[in-house]
């Protein structure tokens, strides 16, 4: 994908989406020389840069957040992990619906603090049913009420990912260890993606976040947690700039009940792979055939 | 001129970006317990003058033998057998299937716990005691999936600390208690957030309270 093909998208865009949604989505990329810098705009396709040449973008990017944000973080490139690919299970009979997690991922990934935005979202569910679309997400009650489960839903890294066939530019993809990541600085936030995933995953950056900076997580990763642009896609990575160097992902550690578990599928010694095999897990819409990397299960 | 740098691009892949270093199999990391303090020791709600609780060991009431003054006070049996009959450990409730004290700790010698078979364990090897009866949950704390942890997954890299189980049951009444959920998620539409930009009427604004209720 080259970036003259990648204009003409940004006007084709306009026909289907509708004038007002295409001039919001659009706005960050229309008015460039107020809030990107010409290098950010003619920078390459993620996959197209060396490492030399990804190195001055990080840098770069760097300084704007120093400009932007008034603090110096540390912006990584770290890439998959050769012979990893990974995985991720949760315990609905333990999960008790504390959103601890999902306050985790908020402050770990940079979020914008007025909206609590977070890539989970923990739905509560009547027991006896498992429709996500009748999930609540405003609970204000103590947990865990009795008659209800609480199921954690953030990006499932589906082998067979719809939200990644959809995208017009190639913004997005899946990555060797199984990690389906957005390039930001090459995303047109059209918001295909996030109509087309069936789990509801995906948040549009729909203003610029606004973090204080003694609250910005300076271990950041050009794919992960730097500070999204306006008008850009963004979804959980796995906390790849914590898991691609060994750590566990934010939101597992967070977790008050052990629910989560999280690891290397090609390991056979590893937890998540004895999960698999030993406990009933499924995946969530598997008849859409979305093969996700996200497993659920109750203890039998 | 902005055209004609567009058009210079050419597509390249760098075959050296694509995978990380491999991670070699050295010697792993270790994997410990969290140990908690209240192991083998009574709160007293007293501070020292460092602002560190004050615990009283057991022993200084319980004598280690059989014939412990206390003991042999309470009941020639062996003890109170249930936490209605208490009246130094008042505010301890045992809630707990239909256990009694000494189906977990040693008559005679309350510091120390014991298994069914009555073989001796100490204070701080509370989890043997646990998965002697929860066999299943024990197995899935082996395999990390039951208790939660901490660090890394990889323990090539770094080290990985696990909860005990009493870090998350009280042993006298281990059903997990409820908590109050931290803040709701927001709402990243501009209409719900109450946002300055206008969102010119396309997208509507979903009612709170379905899974798809935040965008
Ligand atoms: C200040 C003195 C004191 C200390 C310290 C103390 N106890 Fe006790 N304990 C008592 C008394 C008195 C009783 C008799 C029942 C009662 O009055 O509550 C008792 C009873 C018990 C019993 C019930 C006996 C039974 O039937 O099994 C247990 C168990 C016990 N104590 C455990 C402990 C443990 C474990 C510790 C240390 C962590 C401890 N106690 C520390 C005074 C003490
Ligand atoms: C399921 C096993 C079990 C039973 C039953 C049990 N205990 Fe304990 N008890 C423990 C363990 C394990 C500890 C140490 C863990 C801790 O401090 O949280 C402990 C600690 C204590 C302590 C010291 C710390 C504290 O929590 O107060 C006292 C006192 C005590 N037990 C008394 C009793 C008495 C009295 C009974 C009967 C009414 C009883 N226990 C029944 C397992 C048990
Ligand atoms: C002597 C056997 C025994 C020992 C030792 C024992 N338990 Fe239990 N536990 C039981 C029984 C019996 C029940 C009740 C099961 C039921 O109601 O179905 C129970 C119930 C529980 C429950 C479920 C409570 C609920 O919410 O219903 C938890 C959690 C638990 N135990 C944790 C522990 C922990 C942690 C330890 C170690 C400190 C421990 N148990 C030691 C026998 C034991
Ligand atoms: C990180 C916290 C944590 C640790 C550590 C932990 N558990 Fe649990 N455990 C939970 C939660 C949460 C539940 C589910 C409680 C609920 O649904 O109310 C649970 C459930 C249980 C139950 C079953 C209750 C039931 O009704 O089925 C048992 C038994 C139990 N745990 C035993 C243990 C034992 C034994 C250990 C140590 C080997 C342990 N747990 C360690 C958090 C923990």
């Amino acid at each position: 994908m080259d970036n003259t093909s990648r204009r003409t998208l940004l006007k084709a865009g306009g026909a289907t989406l509708g004038a007002g949604a295409f001039a919001r989505s659009i706005a960050p990329i229309t008015e460039w020389t107020a809030d990107l810098s010409v290098d950010a705009f003619l920078q390459r396709h993620y996959k197209e840069l060396t490492r030399d040449e990804m190195d001055v973008v990080l840098r770069r990017l760097e300084a704007e957040t120093v400009e932007e944000y008034g603090v110096s973080v540390s912006i990584d490139d770290p890439r998959p992990t050769p012979g990893v690919s990974f995985g991720y299970a949760l315990n609905l009979s333990i999960c008790i619906g504390c959103r601890k997690c999902a306050e985790a991922c908020h402050v770990e990934n940079n979020h914008d603090r007025a909206t609590h935005n977070s890539y989970i979202r923990v739905l509560e569910m009547k027991k006896g049913t498992v429709d996500l679309e009748l999930g609540r997400v405003d609970y204000d009650h103590p947990v865990p009420d009795p008659d209800h489960f609480y199921m954690p839903v953030q990006c499932h890294h589906c082998d067979n990912a719809p939200c990644i066939k959809v995208c017009p530019v190639e913004a997005t993809w899946q990555e060797a260890d199984g990690i389906v990541v957005v390039d930001y600085n090459w995303c047109i936030g059209c918001r295909y993606c996030e109509a087309a995933c069936p789990y509801h995953a995906r948040r549009f950056n729909w203003a610029k976040p606004v973090v204080p900076p003694e609250e910005i997580n300076p271990d950041q990763a050009y794919l992960s947690n730097r500070v999204r642009p306006q008008g850009v896609m963004e979804k959980c990575t796995f906390c790849l700039h914590r898991t691609r160097n060994g750590r566990l992902p934010a939101c597992l550690e967070a977790c008050p009940t052990g629910a989560r578990v999280f690891g290397d599928l090609n390991d056979p010694d590893s937890e998540i792979r004895w999960v698999l095999a030993n406990k009933r897990v499924f995946v969530l819409k598997e008849d859409l055939g979305t093969r996700p990397r996200f497993f659920y299960y109750f203890d039998g | 001129m902005l055209t004609l740098l567009l058009a210079c691009q050419t597509g390249f892949t760098d075959p050296s970006r694509e995978l990380g270093p491999p991670v070699s199999d050295g010697p792993q990391h270790p994997v410990e317990v969290h140990v908690p303090r209240s192991l083998g020791v009574v709160d007293t709600a007293l501070s020292d003058i460092h602002g560190t609780p004050i615990g009283v060991d057991c022993a200084t009431c319980h004598e280690p033998d059989a014939s412990g003054e206390v003991w042999a006070e309470s009941d020639s049996a062996g003890g109170p057998s249930s936490a209605t009959e208490l009246t130094f450990h008042r505010g301890l409730v045992l809630r707990h299937g239909d256990l009694s004290c000494a189906s977990c700790h040693a008559p005679g010698e309350p510091g120390t716990l014991r298994l069914a078979d009555d073989r001796r364990l100490d204070m701080a090897d509370t989890i043997r005691l646990c998965a002697q009866c929860h066999g299943p949950k024990f197995e899935s704390y082996r395999h990390g999936a039951h208790g939660g942890m901490n660090g890394y997954w990889d323990t090539r890299r770094g080290p990985r600390l696990r909860n005990h189980c009493v870090d998350c049951h009280a042993p006298h009444d281990p059903t997990y208690a409820q908590m109050v959920p931290t803040f709701p998620p927001g709402d990243r539409n501009p209409l719900g957030a109450g946002r300055s930009v206008d969102a010119s009427g396309h997208e509507p604004t979903h009612t709170n309270g379905t899974a798809d209720g935040q965008h």
